[in-house]
């Protein structure tokens, strides 16, 4: 089963000019938003996008920008409160940040 | 022997036992300690079966095998005891015999990530790199940029890798490509990145295939089973939040005329219950996407039929029957919304778009159930 998150919501961005087909944000999307059509990357589903940023990173071309982020709600409360970005920072217990 | 010195008494009791029991599966480490130990390891550690030999010291030998103690230490982290301590160090294992010719598999050092990935390896020959990801799993902290380009580039240098195999790739699990970026670690260190299977479990057909992944392996889910493993943390932290609720319970309990007693029990805890476990677990099912949504609705659910079963609305049982239809849904959708962070396919962007219309619902809500409900407790 596919599970669909809220519509219309991604920053995920492709520059399909600086696109050099390489293939490789086809490879590392883990929801195949990306697939790679006549030599150049497409977006076949913009809504499955969660904003994990593993296209951007590799891309070598600079061809797509995304705000990444976590989409946790726990992260962004504690981002309110200490006045930061959200961050995973739940995870790591009291020795670090 | 080159054995430093608080190893010293360790090696002794090893000699000791080496000759006691030379049949013993795990006691051929010590052949080979003329040579530098390239990742360090606690001997007492029953998954290490010994040690190789290679051109910059000795690597640990691990087993493919998950014994009890490896079990009860994955149930327990589930449970949230020990989570954040769970880890082995970072550097260079080895499976099985690997040569110079042998695939390399990079990981985090979490116990749970690399228990999970060793019980695929059985059978085949190969190196484990392991990065320092503070005991974090590959895809939070390929996020959080610990599992990242600079720690590989590291780990490479630091363990000797480009001595220790002859050839240049590395296969990193596809959830880490979040934080490593292929073609700069290619430009730094020499190796290609080949991005392996989101899961450990296709491992081996990912090696025979010639490193092809099918687009199913390549495919993040989010299963029943996948679902039902996270709530119990969740239950975990929302049984702390509990124990202050019933702690100003029992305080209000100390004045109030109408006190709280086992029905006022259960009709929280099972709003808690429903945000925490049920959700997450019929997630899919539920209609609408937002989280705090399908919690609240769920939560409704659950307060409407409890209240209405226990004839609250019939029996001068109202006001608190208004009041927990305010507060109970509310905290639900609260537990339900911080399931975003557990799940796999929620982004920053619709998070922050679902809280800004959720959380002032909540908080307003929650607030005039509590109201309501002091009122009353305490009125005469």
């Amino acid at each position: 089963m596919i599970h669909r998150y809220l519509k219309n919501v991604t920053t995920l961005r492709l520059l399909i000019e600086k696109c050099i087909g390489c293939g490789r944000c086809a490879e590392v999307c883990p929801h195949r938003v990306l697939s790679i059509n006549e030599n150049k990357a497409q977006i076949d589903d913009k809504d499955l996008c969660m904003e994990c940023g593993a296209c951007a990173k590799n891309c070598p071309a600079n061809a797509i920008t995304v705000k990444t982020g976590v989409g946790c709600a726990a992260a962004v409360i504690t981002s309110w409160i200490r006045g930061k970005e959200p961050s995973c920072d739940c995870s790591c217990g009291d020795e670090c940040c | 022997m080159k054995i430093v010195s608080a190893k010293k008494m360790q090696a002794v009791v090893k000699e000791v036992m080496k000759m006691s029991n030379r049949e013993s599966c795990c006691c051929s480490a010590d052949s080979c300690c003329s040579t530098k130990p390239i990742t360090p390891y606690d001997k007492n550690d029953e998954w290490v079966k010994g040690e190789i030999i290679t051109p910059k010291g000795s690597v640990p030998v691990i087993s493919t095998n998950l014994c009890f103690k490896d079990l009860l230490g994955a149930w327990k982290v589930r449970w949230g005891i020990n989570r954040m301590n769970y880890r082995i160090n970072p550097g260079l294992y080895a499976v099985g015999k690997p040569d110079h010719t042998s695939p390399v598999l990079v990981s985090a050092n979490y116990k749970l990530t690399f228990d999970v990935l060793r019980k695929e390896l059985s059978g085949l020959d190969c190196w484990i790199l392991i990065l320092d990801t503070k005991g974090i799993n590959v895809w939070c902290a390929a996020g959080k940029g610990t599992f990242g380009t600079d720690e590989l580039v590291n780990r490479i240098s630091k363990t000797g890798l480009p001595e220790i195999v002859s050839h240049r790739k590395l296969v990193l699990p596809q959830l880490g490509a979040t934080g490593v970026s292929a073609h700069e670690v290619a430009r730094q260190t020499g190796f290609s990145v080949v991005y392996g299977p989101v899961r450990a479990k296709d491992i081996k057909a990912f090696l025979n295939s010639g490193f092809k992944a099918t687009e199913e392996m390549r495919t993040v889910k989010f299963t029943t089973w996948n679902r039902l493993v996270l709530t119990p943390v969740e239950l975990v932290t929302a049984a702390k939040f509990s124990l202050v609720v019933f702690g100003v319970m029992f305080l209000i309990n100390l004045f109030a005329v109408r006190a709280f007693g086992i029905r006022d029990f259960i009709v929280y805890s099972g709003a808690v219950i429903t945000g925490t476990v049920i959700t997450p677990l019929i997630l899919p099912v539920i209609p609408g996407r937002a989280f705090a949504w399908k919690g609240w609705l769920m939560g409704l659910l659950w307060t409407l039929g409890f209240t209405w079963f226990s004839g609250w609305f019939a029996t001068g049982f109202l006001l608190p029957a208004i009041g927990y239809l305010l507060a109970l849904p509310s905290l639900s959708a609260y537990f339900a919304m911080n399931f975003t962070g557990s799940s796999t396919y929620t982004s920053l962007s619709g998070v922050l778009k679902e809280m800004k219309i959720a959380v002032p619902l909540i908080a307003v809500s929650a607030a005039a159930g509590i109201i309501l409900l002091l009122i009353n407790s305490i009125r005469a």
